[in-house]
């Protein structure tokens, strides 16, 4: 319910007040038949991603290496849960926090016993969560074009399981990969015509800072490390 | 710093003067932006054709703002379907009042901040603080700052100009922790006090980068995941944002992302982009159960209806006129006096604050135009620079000032004139008395630290009619002989 | 072709030579150099100290002095933008905004005009030293020179050109800006000077006098052993 709404009126009146004379249009872009500003015509303008998807695989890997996101190619769910078990062993993980989904499904009876894993499913205990040396999930898309992954709130276990445990490990399908910005935001688009996720996230990199003289350090607050594990 | 007592020009300048003859800090930040522009640089590369994408770039941000009513609202009504709040803020203290009245309501204790300009603006932390709440920055830069006590230096990057040495004494005096010249042990020091703030706080306020129109969202870039997590543990998420922020269309992003991470920090991509159309939504573990977006006017209506400076509020916040700005490098953020520095802090902060107290900003400036150059949305900001000028001469002329330019374009509209004043005395010389004893007085400002030339033997006009009556005496003899 | 010199006042004053080193140029590729002797100054000092009125009226007298020059050469990368680009804007919505128009359009920078309208880039100048380019701020930015110049040098025999790492910097000088903030002009002067200090440079080449001002100024109280020298100086010498 919306109990206030302050000056809406007040500063609604004023911008059309103020707007009663346009403003110059001084650096004009290319128009549509229409009159409008196309977005399509700025797609051509951004850095190219080639059209065959070995290009745009070669780029995702590319962006992932200057990134420092480790892009793991997979050939079996099998294989994906061996990878999370040597990392699981190596990083002496005690828990892994997940949530439910296709992949994460199958993977999860292949994951080791030793692993303490903490589904997030209705929800979690802050606390715990943030204690927890890892989290899996899955993602919406992985952009060639900037070397992003897309999570939301309905498909990567929430808002914060992506974001919160030092190490993010995504596990997804080439098939994911799109091109570009443009063609992530056509997706999503039409993937939740009836209704977007309260969040949507394209995350490019582990978490990272450059506050400190400008001097890049990863692992700011959340992510440290980000693994993706990519299959067919 | 902020001596309350003195008028902001004076504090200009004095604190200018102060750091621009402060080479270590100078230094400092020279070489904190050392690597900026070559990344910058090789990003842009990557574009097929920057010039064209800013140029929609821009196109899109007129449309958006010439039309910012309806975008508003059309906002609005996409947002509070999903069961957001929109609150509309004339003022600071407007907004501030709202998000204390918040906070009461909902038994807050602790509050968690993601950067925010905007609640710099409004003074929002020590309106919070006052009241009892604890507050805490959550962005490394922004967290130094607030136990240094100091606003931020460069309203993207906060702390650029402390050196790991002042931050190690800093955390060591504040937070007890060992001494270390190691950044990313500093930063680490930084993350275990601010993992559990995220944790413990029941309110997290944040800012935002774009207000998207036809889907209801707000969209924030970050590199370090504590807006992230700001807005996804607490319980009620407050984003306190500029009404200019918007952009048409959710699809428009795909634009401004990859431009503002390249412009900012030299990036293709920042490391979070993340956009929020609403609180937690049925079926979802987690996130906020409220969602209040504050829409700040605070003068930001001032300056749309300037038609000639409208595009100033196109402004994405990059950053990139300040880390281009000579004047910036050579005096630093803190000199401005103002939330938003550099050459947009000086087109804007006149609109925002009153051009009275705040045209010397207009003034400190070289109109190198390196901002504009470097300005991803295309704003002509040097040239709004000479705007202020003019409409500041023109609402109080500095009545000393005026009058040397009276003198001076009387001068110039009489050739003859001008050529006898320019005979007997040069120019300076001729006009010098007009100044001389005041702090316009040109001799005394530039030979402090500077030599004049030497003046020269006969001016220009002497050695060209000189020259051309030679010329001709030789064509008189060639053709005598 | 009959071209009109455009010799701000301060070109007039106090640096004769390099007007002189332009007619020199331009007459020996074959043109016909005028000076109306009736011109005076852009009016800029008014125009970016905000006194729009008073810039007008000192404007408007400079539209009268070129009004039938068939193009404009100016010897400073500065004040030609001061016709090129500001004039339109100082007369927009003014009557006089269509000759202001016109005069921007005939305003050719020194370098832009022998490089890009006469297409010539050797010169056969000589000029023996190491040297390095500053580039003028409205000149770079405004009027959008940048190769010209340095397209002209590299056929300066015995010149060695050695770019700068802040060469694209503002040294500072942005007319009154520089005696009504010293402390940051000098400052930046100092970045620039620095700079060309690094390059090992004997000498350093602008198009724009006025930055040369600031640069010499500053060089000769702190370094004195690198010389100040306009590009039409340079290309002038055999
Ligand atoms: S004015 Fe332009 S360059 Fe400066 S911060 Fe805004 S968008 Fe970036």
């Amino acid at each position: 319910m919306i109990s206030h709404q302050g000056d809406r009126e007040a500063i609604l009146g004023r911008v059309k007040e103020a707007l009663r004379e346009p403003a110059p249009l001084k650096h004009p872009a290319e128009r549509s038949a229409g009159g409008e500003p196309t977005t399509a015509h700025f797609r051509e303008w951004l850095p190219p991603v080639g059209a065959a998807i070995e290009e745009r695989l070669d780029l995702f890997r590319k962006l992932s290496e200057t990134l420092r996101s480790e892009l793991i190619a997979c050939a079996s769910v099998r294989e994906a849960a061996a990878e999370i078990a040597s990392l699981a062993s190596a990083g002496g993980w005690k828990t892994l926090a997940l949530h439910q989904g296709e992949l994460v499904d199958a993977l999860l009876p292949l994951l080791p016993a030793s692993l303490t894993i903490l589904p997030l499913q209705s929800g979690y205990d802050k606390d715990q969560l943030e204690a927890c040396d890892a989290g899996l999930t899955e993602c919406d898309l992985l952009v060639a074009q900037t070397g992003s992954v897309c999570v939301t709130s309905k498909n990567s276990g929430g808002r914060v399981l992506s974001v919160l445990p030092p190490h993010h490990i995504v596990i997804a399908r080439t098939g994911q990969l799109v091109t570009d910005l443009t063609e992530a935001y056509q997706s999503l688009a039409a993937k939740y015509r009836d209704g977007y996720p309260s969040m949507i996230s394209f995350i490019t990199g582990p978490s990272r800072t450059g506050d400190i003289e400008r001097i890049l350090v990863l692992g700011a607050h959340g992510p440290k490390r980000l693994t993706i594990l990519l299959l067919p | 710093m902020n001596t309350l007592a003195e008028p902001p020009s004076q504090q200009f300048h004095s604190d200018a003067n102060r750091s621009s003859t402060d080479a270590p800090r100078r230094a400092a930040v020279r070489r904190a932006l050392s690597n900026y522009q070559t990344a910058r640089n090789r990003t842009g590369a990557t574009f097929t054709d920057w010039k064209s994408a800013r140029a929609s770039a821009a196109t899109i941000k007129h449309e958006a703002l010439n039309h910012l009513d309806r975008y508003l609202e059309e906002f609005e009504q996409k947002f509070t379907a999903r069961g957001g709040q929109v609150y509309w803020a004339s003022d600071s203290k407007q907004a501030r009042d709202y998000i204390l009245e918040l906070a009461k309501k909902n038994n807050v204790r602790a509050i968690v901040k993601s950067k925010a300009m905007t609640g710099e603006e409004i003074h929002l932390n020590q309106a919070l603080l006052a009241e009892g709440y604890g507050v805490v920055e959550s962005d490394l830069g922004e967290y130094i700052q607030q136990l240094k006590g100091e606003p931020p230096y460069h309203f993207v990057f906060p702390c650029m100009h402390l050196r790991r040495d002042e931050i190690s004494d800093l955390f060591h005096r504040e937070l007890g922790t060992a001494k270390t010249d190691n950044p990313e042990e500093l930063t680490m020091i930084a993350r275990r006090v601010l993992r559990r703030a995220y944790v413990e706080a029941d309110m997290g306020i944040s800012g935002g980068n774009f207000i998207v129109a036809d889907t209801g969202m707000i969209s924030i870039t970050e590199n370090e995941g504590n807006a992230r997590l700001t807005v996804g543990l607490p319980k009620i998420h407050v984003a306190l944002i500029g009404i200019e922020k918007v952009v048409p269309r959710l699809a428009d992003l795909a634009l401004f992302l990859p431009m503002l991470a390249t412009a900012g920090t030299g990036q293709h991509m920042t490391g979070y982009n993340s956009m929020y159309g609403g609180p937690r939504q049925t079926g979802e573990i987690d996130g906020p159960e409220e969602f209040h977006v504050v829409f700040l006017d605070n003068h930001r209506t001032r300056l749309l209806a300037d038609p000639e400076q409208r595009d100033a509020l196109h402004c994405i916040r990059c950053g990139a006129c300040l880390n281009v700005c000579p004047i910036f490098k050579n005096i630093g953020g803190h000199s401005y006096g103002t939330t938003y520095q550099g050459p947009i802090g000086s087109v804007i902060t006149p609109h925002f604050r009153g051009l009275e107290d705040w045209k010397h900003l207009s003034g400190a400036s070289s109109l190198c135009g390196a901002c504009t150059e470097t300005c991803p949305v295309g704003i002509d900001i040097h040239h709004h620079l000479l705007h202020n000028r003019r409409n500041a001469a023109a609402q109080k002329p500095a009545k000393g000032e005026q009058l040397l330019w009276k003198a001076f374009s009387f001068l110039m509209k009489r050739p003859s004139l001008y050529r006898f004043a320019m005979k007997f005395a040069p120019l300076g010389g001729l006009l010098h008395p007009l100044v001389q004893g005041t702090p316009m007085d040109p001799v005394a400002g530039w030979t402090g630290s500077r030599d004049f030339p030497a003046a020269p033997l006969g001016s220009f006009r002497e050695r060209f009619r000189a020259h051309n009556a030679a010329k001709q005496s030789a064509a008189h003899t060639g053709g005598a002989r | 072709m009959r071209v009109t010199l455009f010799i701000p006042c301060f070109i007039d004053s106090l640096y004769p030579n390099v007007g002189m080193s332009m007619v020199h140029v331009l007459e020996r590729l074959g043109h016909t150099v005028e000076f109306p002797e009736e011109q005076t100054c852009c009016g800029q000092p008014p125009f970016n100290s905000g006194y729009w009125d008073e810039a007008r009226s000192v404007a408007s007298k400079q539209i009268d002095v070129f009004k039938d020059a068939e193009v404009v050469i100016s010897g400073s990368g500065s004040c030609g933008a001061m016709f090129k680009v500001f004039y339109p804007e100082l007369f927009h919505g003014h009557a006089r905004e269509v000759d202001a128009k016109a005069l921007s359009s005939k305003t050719w920078e020194f370098s832009e005009f022998l490089v890009t309208k006469l297409g010539v880039a050797d010169l056969g100048a000589r000029f023996e030293g190491r040297a390095t380019f500053h580039d003028g701020c409205h000149g770079l930015r405004e009027l959008g020179t940048k190769q010209a110049p340095r397209e002209l040098l590299k056929h300066v025999k015995g010149l060695d050109l050695v770019e700068m790492t802040e060469a694209e910097t503002c040294c500072g000088f942005g007319g009154t800006f520089a005696v009504k903030y010293p402390q940051i002009s000098t400052a930046m002067a100092e970045v620039k000077c620095n700079s060309i200090c690094e390059t090992k440079a004997d000498y350093v080449i602008s198009n724009d006098s006025s930055c040369l001002m600031q640069i010499g100024g500053w060089l000769n109280r702190n370094v004195g052993s690198v010389k100040c020298l306009h590009l039409a100086e340079v290309l002038a010498s055999r």
